[in-house]
């Protein structure tokens, strides 16, 4: 039997075809039928469900490419199950985490894993990228061949760069083989040297040790070399520096296979966030100066950084409550990467379809899914949101376990109101 | 008859070269020549009494700074069946130890009078530095990754008799090119004699540049063996390895290991080549290592031995030096 789902009455929105009118969209068994603007001119068909959209903007769900889910391994920080709920709350409809893990996802089984545990929980969709290297130890390459044939989207070491060029250059050459692609954490380790936050003034009077801006734009030069050699398909995560787009802008300019993107914090915030020790605002790559901050802005607005993902990071509180030196890092994203994103819209920086191609269509085609664009056949992941609603972001309302966020207390606008994977509604604002 | 008059009447031969260091640079003719040659001893070889005077008289030594098991025995056998004094020479484990270099060694053989040296090396291009240093032919048993001439002349000696030509013959090599001297010798011979050539290959397995020899290049196993009229295996060269080109056995033995699926793409009567020693389960799976029907492993044995005392035959030849 056929199911469908009508919903009328909304502002379409699709970043990919530059779509924005108001208009219907009709879903059935879980695909998109057919959308336009008289779509119900002659009445609403029987549906199972219909859904009154109220002039709200109705686009294609979001799709996060960079999320820690802890599971399996630090379950007492994050599971699939409450990620999976927090990023229905965002907003999000699919979601790809990394492969740091325990075990790591360097093995099929794991990858099955994952892929069972996401079919159990049935809320967003969830993939996973792969190790590049077993045990994430920047040596041997993983199996990358038959990973990717599990389901392993794509091929990083998540959360630790692959500092052997060498390495390097034989995963990208063999992840060619099989148009597999290879994403990069890039920053130089021994430039680290123990450093905790952005090399400058606030470390110093801080007294903190510091990572120099130049440690990420080394390992992205570097790698854009290795590229030129092998060819391939490259990605740089979070990029974090004016430098370092520039040489991604370089890059591309020249011709090589190569995308970047960037998390919210790195245009949301600066390196002041910081503040007095404030260890939610330590991450890796640590927040930067000002200037980068805008060149960040800027790479997203001219397009040299392709995509936002939100790499959330949870953390209890005994990984975070320590002298900033020892705590953990990372902040939780999928319940503010909506707002975030929308603050460049707001700021005046890109138009809303323009933000929302970064979380959308933008990084659906990086990863080859079918999803993130309204098209006749794709899957109805879509999300019903008010671009313009304020609000407040409360850590006392997040989904997820861990509330290791700097934004708390933060206003913003736009908020998610309801959430379809498949025309199913996963989740609706109360 | 006397045996020496089984082989094929000298006056047709000249090779016009003193040594045989790589199937690079061979015309077609020389080639030709060569397996021709081939062609009778196999004949020679397949009678009761095998053994010829040809190289009667002359001295062979087998030089072999790398361990080998069958190439070594394939040239000690073509030598003393064309009647001559064959020495074996393992240098690998007694010289090199005491600090000798490989040219000393080879001078001290040299003032010995051999004929012909048979050097197999570890490196590229060490054969050829050896070859400007001697009296004698040399003939290249293997350098490196470089070249492996003889193995080159026996495999198209099988095909060619198997099909009776080598021109208009799609041969897919796959495998460890990269590390491969065969590959090198077979791209090189066969590109030559008219044959249509594919590699198959993992990116890090195919030296840069490759398609510049000539040759198509795949990456996937079904594609580059649609159609073949000939596949060629290549042995994974661990020992060569530094580091990781291949993930793993499992991973590799799945997407480039030829098994009877994959093999169900190339030519109904395509016939599968390996110059051993053969890793089962790697490269090749044993039902066609071993199938009579597809393999024709144990016929490379037999044209090895023909081939390398055609080699022998003509570089003892009084012929002028190029």
């Amino acid at each position: 039997m056929t199911k469908r789902t009508a919903f009328v009455n909304a502002r379409l929105l699709d970043p990919t075809s530059g779509l924005d009118i108001r208009g219907d969209l009709l879903a059935e068994n879980g695909k998109i039928a057919d959308f336009g603007p008289d779509l119900f001119r002659d009445g609403v068909p029987d549906v199972e469900q219909l859904v009154e959209c109220d002039g709200l903007c109705l686009a294609p769900g979001l799709i996060d490419m960079r999320v820690q889910v802890r599971e399996p391994g630090a379950e007492h920080k994050e599971t699939i199950e409450s990620a999976s709920h927090a990023a229905a709350s965002g907003g999000i409809t699919a979601m790809v985490c990394l492969p740091n893990t325990d075990p790591v996802i360097d093995d099929i089984s794991v990858v099955e894993f994952v892929a069972r545990r996401a079919r159990e929980i049935k809320m967003v969709k969830l993939y996973c990228y792969a190790a590049l290297t077993r045990r994430m130890e920047g040596h041997e390459i993983t199996e990358m061949g038959l990973l990717a044939g599990s389901g392993a989207l794509a091929f990083t070491d998540g959360i630790r760069a692959v500092s052997d060029p060498l390495v390097l250059r034989r995963a990208l050459s063999y992840a060619r083989t099989f148009g597999l692609l290879v994403i990069q954490h890039p920053e130089d380790e021994a430039m680290i040297d123990g450093g905790v936050m952005n090399e400058g003034e606030l470390a110093s009077r801080l007294g903190l040790a510091g990572i120099p801006a130049i440690a990420e734009v080394m390992m992205v030069e570097r790698d854009l070399r290795i590229l030129s050699l092998t060819g391939g398909r490259y990605h740089a995560a979070h990029l974090s520096t004016a430098a370092a787009i520039n040489a991604v802008r370089r890059a591309k300019f020249d011709g090589l296979e190569v995308t970047c993107d960037t998390a919210p914090h790195y245009f949301a915030l600066n390196e002041n966030a910081v503040g007095d020790y404030r260890t939610f605002a330590k991450v890796s790559p640590p927040l930067r100066s000002e200037a980068d901050r805008q060149a960040v802005v800027e790479g997203l607005r001219d397009g040299t950084i392709d995509a936002i993902a939100s790499d959330h990071a949870p953390h209890d509180q005994d990984s975070k409550r320590l002298p900033f030196a020892q705590a953990e890092h990372g902040i939780i994203g999928l319940e503010t990467l909506l707002p975030l994103t929308l603050e460049l819209y707001h700021n005046g920086h890109m138009t809303l379809l323009e933000a929302l191609r970064k979380v959308t269509a933008a990084p659906a085609s990086l990863l080859r899914l079918p999803s993130g664009r309204l098209n006749r056949g794709a899957p109805a992941d879509l999300l019903l949101f008010d671009p313009d609603r304020p609000w407040k972001i409360d850590e006392e309302k997040f989904r997820s376990k861990s509330k290791n966020s700097p934004f708390h207390d933060r206003p913003v606008q736009g908020v998610a109101v309801r959430t379809f994977v498949e025309g199913r509604t996963i989740f609706s604002v109360a | 008859m006397t045996l020496a008059q089984t082989a094929p009447d000298t006056a047709l031969y000249r090779f016009p070269h003193r040594h045989m260091l790589g199937i690079e640079g061979l015309t077609i003719e020389e080639i030709t020549m060569l397996l021709d040659l081939a062609d009778a001893y196999v004949d020679q070889n397949r009678k009761h009494d095998k053994k010829s005077d040809v190289l009667r008289g002359r001295t062979v030594i087998n030089l072999f700074f790398e361990n080998s098991t069958r190439t070594q025995a394939s040239f000690e056998l073509a030598g003393k069946r064309l009647g001559g004094d064959i020495m074996n020479m393992s240098v690998s484990t007694s010289s090199i130890k005491k600090g000798e270099t490989m040219i000393d060694t080879a001078m001290t053989l040299n003032a010995m009078h051999p004929d012909v040296l048979v050097v197999r090396h570890p490196d590229a291009g060490a054969v050829k530095l050896l070859s400007e240093k001697v009296t004698g032919a040399v003939i290249n048993a293997g350098d490196g990754r470089h070249e492996h001439p003889t193995q080159a002349l026996l495999d198209a000696l099988t095909i060619r008799r198997r099909r009776g030509r080598l021109d208009d013959m799609t041969v897919a090599i796959c495998g460890d090119v990269l590390h491969s001297r065969v590959a090198r010798s077979n791209i090189h011979l066969l590109t030559t004699m008219g044959a249509r050539v594919r590699v198959v290959a993992p990116r890090t397995l195919l030296p840069s540049g490759i398609e510049r020899f000539g040759v198509d290049v795949f990456h996937d196993m079904r594609a580059g063996l649609t159609d073949c009229d000939i596949v060629m295996m290549l042995r994974l060269q661990t020992e060569r390895m530094r580091g990781t080109f291949v993930p793993s056995i499992r991973e590799y033995f799945h997407f480039f290991g030829l098994d009877h699926e994959k093999l169900s793409y190339a030519r109904p009567d395509a016939f599968v080549m390996h110059p051993g020693p053969m890793n089962r389960g790697v490269e090749i799976d044993s039902d066609i290592a071993d199938d009579i029907n597809r393999s024709v492993i144990r016929d490379q044995v037999e044209m090895g031995v023909a081939v390398r005392m055609a080699c022998l035959d003509l570089l003892t030849r009084d012929v002028s030096p190029n």
